[in-house]
Parts: structure tokens; C-alpha cells; sequence
């Protein structure tokens, strides 16, 4: 089969790689950058575990053909942090107990990221709607929220 | 006395055990938000396969033909498997324990019994190629009838789901087709009773959905053996069943597991452990094999579904008098731990009350649904639902308030219990106590003043004479041993008869070695008494 070239950024850090068509940006990120970050739960849009952000827009890699990324910028939780330093995000989420299994811990960060990116104050019920598209089968949400609300908190302190 | 030598760690932890009420961190969160938590699906290693399972789309049916000529020439395969090459392909999970009868195959070879059920597993250099193989798989089915419902299944003439327990009943003990509490005498309590209620209740499959599907990597390792990256919530049990069924000794696996995206039950029944296993040994590669989604749905484990009927007589003063309880577990097609749930649904009844006449009788059928397995107090999870529902219905029907009705009925210290043990510990009435108190419930003083140390035992701790039943035919052939127990089979034990004898020394244990593994703990499964 004939592979695609690829180029975008990962993290900030330029990447290239050849595709098969049809792949989907999750296997890309997993399998051939290497990326564990993302987590496939149903591969059909369904769960969120996979969700990344695209050019700041949080996006489910597993509907995303890989081809369509071609010079776009990616972020995914591997980049969250700041050198050894957590994201107020990452703080927030163990302070508040926001994760027990983990596996849903991924997206939900970006999810919530890509919210605190645009808009630095926001509402419960914009949280709500914000990480609505990511299942945790775990914790129960209410954790989840009051963790990305704290990280709105202290964001703008540090601001 | 063990000692323990707490010096050596003296600096690195102290003995204050005070944690409740305290916040913990868990030790793997760091991992977890960081992204660096290891699931099994996270191991990428050099020139890993995948393999892909073709499964049942009948509910029930003859496999007349299985055609996997033009699969085999299909790009990128590596190996098609088949049930004929899995060297022990059948198995119950609770062999282990030596607990029920070998009745499910990893691969089906002559018949399907539920929709979902794996037939040919293909072993390709990409997910998209084994698909694209088994699009090229042809299998003549020949339907059959199907059974979905627990007392249809139960009917005679019905469709028999499983030849290894031919009435679709788990079979304990060699005898008996479900599992018995008898206490006292109901029909006498029923005729005492001022009122009667006789309520059904039922409750659906349920799957645990958890967000990380099941799945393995089995890998070649440098020293002969198979490094295995598992989602199993029970490595060793996992380790154990990929032994019997690969026939190989169980050191031939490193398991590498722990790290779990979410299970709540669903991840202990070895689902891809031995398949993925077998491609890694038939291949000389990395076999990955993880469920999508749908199979997660399809083929893994749900909780079974329970029907319950539950005929209860109560005075007016709001005292049960006798709770009679007929249960049936859906098992699906295979036992995997349904027959376990049963046992301890039958140790829970009447549920936390004292009752001087209870009557229990609960069955774990076989249907052509997906076989069930464990979820979160499973075996008593259902039963306390009917049982609480029927408590607010009696409770309303003596005109009762449903919170002093609870504590009315409660067990307390030194009652006896239907399985005639005396009741130690009780907490129930101070629970409800308590649960009152925060949901602002009112309770009149003198419910308030109740206690489970106070007023049990007496004529609470009574066994009321209990009608013998006459005892069913022991089958002249004892249950098949499984195949992984290689020893000779061990005598069965009678339970001993209910006589009231005198104290006597305790009875001898089975002699060391056993033939079973982990039997004492799970002794009430066999009959033989626990301590
Ligand atoms: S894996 Fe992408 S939404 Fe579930
Ligand atoms: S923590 Fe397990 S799914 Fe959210």
C-alpha cells in the first residue's frame, strides 16, 4: 500500500511520518509518533478517552483521518506539563481525586484545557458542557468538575 | 505468634492506622494525570501482530462447515486458529477451584450457543487485515432454537443450551439442580401470618462498560517463556486458566498486569489472555488482541439477569414471620461464575433480618444469552434490591413506617440466622439509625433507643423444627473432575445431616496435598464447613 507523508507539529516539536490512508490520527499518535497519552475506549466517537486538541480545538483523534492534520499543530496530554512542573489543570485533578482507573484522565484534561484556553472563567455549567463528550465510568463527574473549576481558580490567581 | 519485625521500617511508616475520615492520595494518580500510567494497550513492541476473532451471529446454532481456505491466502495473515488448535479447548473458570464442570470452548468447534460467541481467530500484520480475512471466513450454520428466558429454560422440552448440564441448570454437588435454605417451617408461618404479600421482581443484564475494553499482549520472551501485558482484574487467576487451557505449566507466563482502565467485575473471566497466548506460540510474534467496543458489549461478561419471586407473612404488629424465595440467575450460555453467585445469594438470604421461618430455593440457568459473570456484589446486589422493595411494600401494608419497620425486623446480637449460625456484629439498627438522622427522617424516641447489642438471643435465637425434605438421587457417575486436576478424584464429602449431636472434636480436614486449589476458601461452595 502506498504511504502518505505527513508533517505537523506534536507538542510543539515538528514530526513526520508516512500513513497508510484511512488511518486514524489516534494510531497515528499511538503507533507510529509513539504518543501513549491518547487511549482508545470504542474507536466510534463514542467515549472521548481519545480526544486531543487540534490547532487548540479539542477534536476525537479516533474520527480524525490522520491525512487531515497535515501541518496543523497537535496537543495532547504529553504536553500538558510544564518541564517537571504540573499544569494547574494536573494539580487540580489529583487535589480534588478527579481520576481513579485513569483511562478517561486524558481526554478529560485536554477536553478541559482547550475550555480554560478560551475562556479563563468559566461557569459550572460550562464545564459541564465542555467535558460532555468524555466518559468516566469511574470517578462520577462531580469530582471532575469541581477539579477543573479549582484549576480556573487558581490559573487566574497565578495570572 | 508471628513477629513482625516493625523496627526495621520504623522510620518509614507509623502505626497510627486513624485514616478514615481523611483524604488519601491514591499512589498511581501522579501516573494518571500525567498521562504515564501504563495500561497493557500502551506496550508497543517490534513486529507485534494483531488478532481479530470471527463470532457467532446466531443465538443457537449447528457449525456444519467451517471454511477458512481463502482467509489463509488473504494479505498480511499470519496464522488462522481454530478450535481443534487450542490443546485444552474447554474450560470453566472455577476449575481452579474445582468448582462445576469443563462446558466452555475458547474457540466453538461443533456448535454456537450465544450471539458473539468466538469461532476463528485471525492472526494478521495489521487489525485492518484481519478484517479483511475474516470478510473471507465461510460458515454453514445451521440455526437452531433458542432459549432466552430463565423459567422457559426450565420448561420441559426446552431447548438444551449446554450438553454439559442437559436440564440448563448448574448441577452442585452432583445432585442437587439449584441451591436450598430451609429454616423452620413457612407454610405453618404463612398460616399464622395476618397478611400475606407475594411480589415478583426481575432485574436486566447490566454491562460495566468500563471505559478501557478488555484485552492482551503476549509476546515471545528471551528464555522461552511468554511476557503477557493484561487488563485482567485477577492476574494469577488469569495466569492460572492460559496454564490449563495452553497446557502448558504456569510458569511459562509472565503476567504484567495492574494497571487497569476501569473493570468493576468485567475483567476476571481471561476473555484474550490464552487466544492472543496461542497466536504469540503459533506465530513466533507479538499477538495483540484487544476488544472493539461492540465485542466489549456482545462478548464480555454482563451482570446476569435475576428474576425473584419473594412470599413474605407478616403480623400486624409488624413482625415477619416467614419469607419464602424462589431466584433464578441467568447464566447465559456457560457457567463462568454465575454458580458461584448463586451460593452467595442463598448465604444472604433472608437478607439482614431475623425471621424464624425462611424457605429459599435459587437456580442458576443456562440461556443462549451472553454468559454473565461477576459486577460489583454480584449474587446480592438483585436479591437486596427485590428484598428492600418487598421490605417497603410490608412496611406500607401494616401500615408501618418503612425506617422502624427495617430496625423492628433487624438481626441483633445473639439471634440465630437461617443457616444457623448465630448472628455476631450487627449494625443494622444503628445504620438506619443513622441514615434517618441525616435524611432528617423522623423516628420516635423509643426506635431511637433500639440497639443490636440489646434484646437479641432468647427466643430470637431459636431453630424452629424444620420439615425434612426426602433427598434426591445422587447420580451414580460423580461429576467429572476437570481436566486440569490430573489427580485422582478426590471422595466426595457428604454434608452432614442436620442431627443435633453433641459437640464433638472438629471434624478431620481433607489431608494436605489437596488436589484443588484455594479449595478451603471457597469451602462453602462445596458443602464442607468453613471455621
Ligand atoms: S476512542 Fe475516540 S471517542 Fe472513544
Ligand atoms: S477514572 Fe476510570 S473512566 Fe474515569
Amino acid at each position: 500500500m502506498t504511504k502518505t507523508p505527513l508533517q505537523f507539529r506534536h507538542n510543539g516539536r515538528d514530526v513526520a511520518v508516512f500513513v497508510d490512508g484511512g488511518i486514524n490520527l489516534l494510531v497515528a499518535l499511538r503507533e507510529l509518533i509513539g504518543d501513549m497519552t491518547p487511549k482508545f475506549g470504542c474507536g466510534q466517537g463514542g467515549c472521548g478517552a481519545c480526544s486531543v486538541l487540534i490547532d487548540g480545538e479539542v477534536h476525537l483523534s479516533c474520527l480524525t483521518l490522520a491525512e487531515t492534520v497535515n501541518g496543523r499543530s497537535i496537543e495532547t496530554l504529553d504536553g500538558l506539563k510544564d518541564g517537571p512542573n504540573l499544569h494547574p489543570l494536573q494539580r487540580a485533578f489529583m487535589e480534588q481525586f478527579a481520576a481513579q482507573c485513569g483511562y478517561c484522565t486524558p481526554g478529560m484534561l485536554m477536553a478541559a484545557k482547550a475550555l480554560l484556553d478560551r475562556n479563563p472563567s468559566p461557569t459550572r455549567a460550562e464545564v459541564i458542557e465542555a467535558i460532555s463528550g468524555n466518559i468516566c465510568r469511574c470517578t462520577g463527574y462531580e469530582p471532575i468538575i469541581n477539579a477543573v473549576l479549582t484549576a480556573a481558580t487558581s490559573g487566574r490567581a497565578r495570572a | 505468634m508471628l513477629e513482625l519485625r516493625k523496627d526495621i521500617f520504623a522510620d518509614e511508616r507509623d502505626d497510627n492506622l486513624k485514616e478514615i475520615g481523611k483524604g488519601t492520595q491514591r499512589q498511581d494518580m501522579l501516573g494518571h494525570v500525567t498521562g504515564t500510567s501504563t495500561y497493557f494497550d500502551d506496550h508497543k513492541l517490534q513486529g507485534m501482530l494483531h488478532l481479530k476473532v470471527l463470532r457467532s451471529p446466531h443465538a443457537h446454532a449447528r457449525l456444519r462447515r467451517i471454511d477458512t481456505m481463502e482467509a489463509e491466502r488473504s494479505p498480511g495473515v499470519r496464522r488462522i486458529i481454530r478450535g481443534a488448535d487450542v490443546p485444552v479447548n474447554l474450560n470453566t473458570l472455577l476449575s481452579l477451584i474445582n468448582f462445576g464442570k469443563d462446558d466452555e470452548p475458547s474457540l466453538a468447534v461443533d456448535k454456537v450457543r450465544y450471539k458473539g460467541e468466538p469461532i476463528v481467530a485471525i492472526v494478521a500484520d495489521s487489525p485492518r487485515e484481519a478484517f479483511e480475512a475474516m470478510a473471507k471466513v465461510r460458515v454453514d450454520y445451521e440455526p437452531l432454537p433458542a432459549v432466552f428466558d430463565v423459567e422457559d429454560a426450565l420448561k420441559p422440552g426446552a431447548p438444551v443450551v449446554n450438553d454439559v448440564y442437559p436440564k440448563n441448570t448448574f448441577v452442585y454437588h452432583d445432585v442437587y439442580d439449584h441451591q436450598k435454605l430451609r429454616f423452620g417451617d413457612v407454610e405453618r408461618g404463612f398460616a399464622e401470618a395476618d397478611h400475606v404479600l407475594e411480589q415478583r421482581y426481575q432485574m436486566s443484564p447490566i454491562e460495566h462498560a468500563p471505559t478501557e475494553t478488555n484485552g492482551s499482549i503476549a509476546a515471545p520472551d528471551t528464555n522461552g517463556r511468554y511476557v503477557v501485558y493484561t487488563s485482567t482484574q485477577a492476574l494469577f487467576f488469569s495466569l492460572d486458566t492460559s496454564a490449563k487451557i495452553l497446557d502448558v505449566p504456569s510458569n511459562t507466563f509472565h503476567f504484567i498486569g495492574g494497571t487497569v482502565g476501569g473493570g468493576f467485575g468485567g475483567k476476571v473471566d481471561t476473555l484474550t489472555e490464552p487466544l492472543a497466548i496461542l497466536g504469540a506460540m503459533l506465530t513466533g510474534r507479538p499477538v495483540r488482541y484487544q476488544l472493539g467496543r461492540e465485542e466489549e458489549m456482545q462478548f464480555g461478561s454482563p451482570r446476569g439477569a435475576e428474576r425473584i419471586y419473594i412470599k413474605d407473612g407478616v403480623m400486624r404488629d409488624g413482625r415477619i414471620v416467614a419469607r419464602k424465595i424462589r431466584a433464578y440467575f441467568d447464566s447465559g450460555a456457560y457457567t463462568r461464575l454465575s454458580s458461584y453467585a448463586v451460593v452467595k445469594c442463598v448465604a444472604h438470604l433472608p437478607g439482614p433480618y431475623t425471621i424464624p421461618n425462611v424457605h429459599g430455593d435459587v437456580y442458576c440457568v443456562f440461556t443462549n444469552r451472553t454468559p454473565a459473570t461477576a459486577m460489583r456484589g454480584f449474587g446480592v446486589t438483585a436479591m437486596d434490591f427485590a428484598l428492600e422493595c418487598q421490605m417497603d411494600k410490608l412496611a406500607h401494608l401494616v401500615g408501618m413506617d418503612p425506617m422502624e419497620f427495617r430496625i423492628l425486623n433487624a438481626y441483633r446480637d445473639g439471634d440465630m440466622k437461617a443457616h444457623r449460625r448465630e448472628a455476631k456484629n450487627t449494625a443494622l439498627i444503628e445504620c438506619v439509625q443513622v441514615a434517618a438522622e441525616k435524611a432528617k427522617w423522623p423516628l420516635r424516641e423509643e426506635v431511637k433507643r433500639m440497639s443490636s447489642r440489646k434484646d437479641g438471643g432468647g427466643s430470637r435465637a431459636a431453630i424452629s423444627p424444620t420439615p425434612l425434605e426426602p433427598a434426591p438421587q445422587r447420580a451414580a457417575v460423580s461429576q467429572q473432575r476437570t481436566s486440569y486436576d490430573r489427580a485422582p478424584p478426590a471422595t466426595i464429602q457428604q454434608p452432614s445431616p442436620p442431627t443435633p449431636t453433641p459437640p464433638a472434636p472438629p471434624p478431620p480436614r481433607p489431608q494436605a496435598p489437596s488436589p484443588s486449589h484455594g479449595a478451603a476458601r471457597f469451602s462453602s461452595v462445596f458443602g464442607t464447613r468453613r471455621r
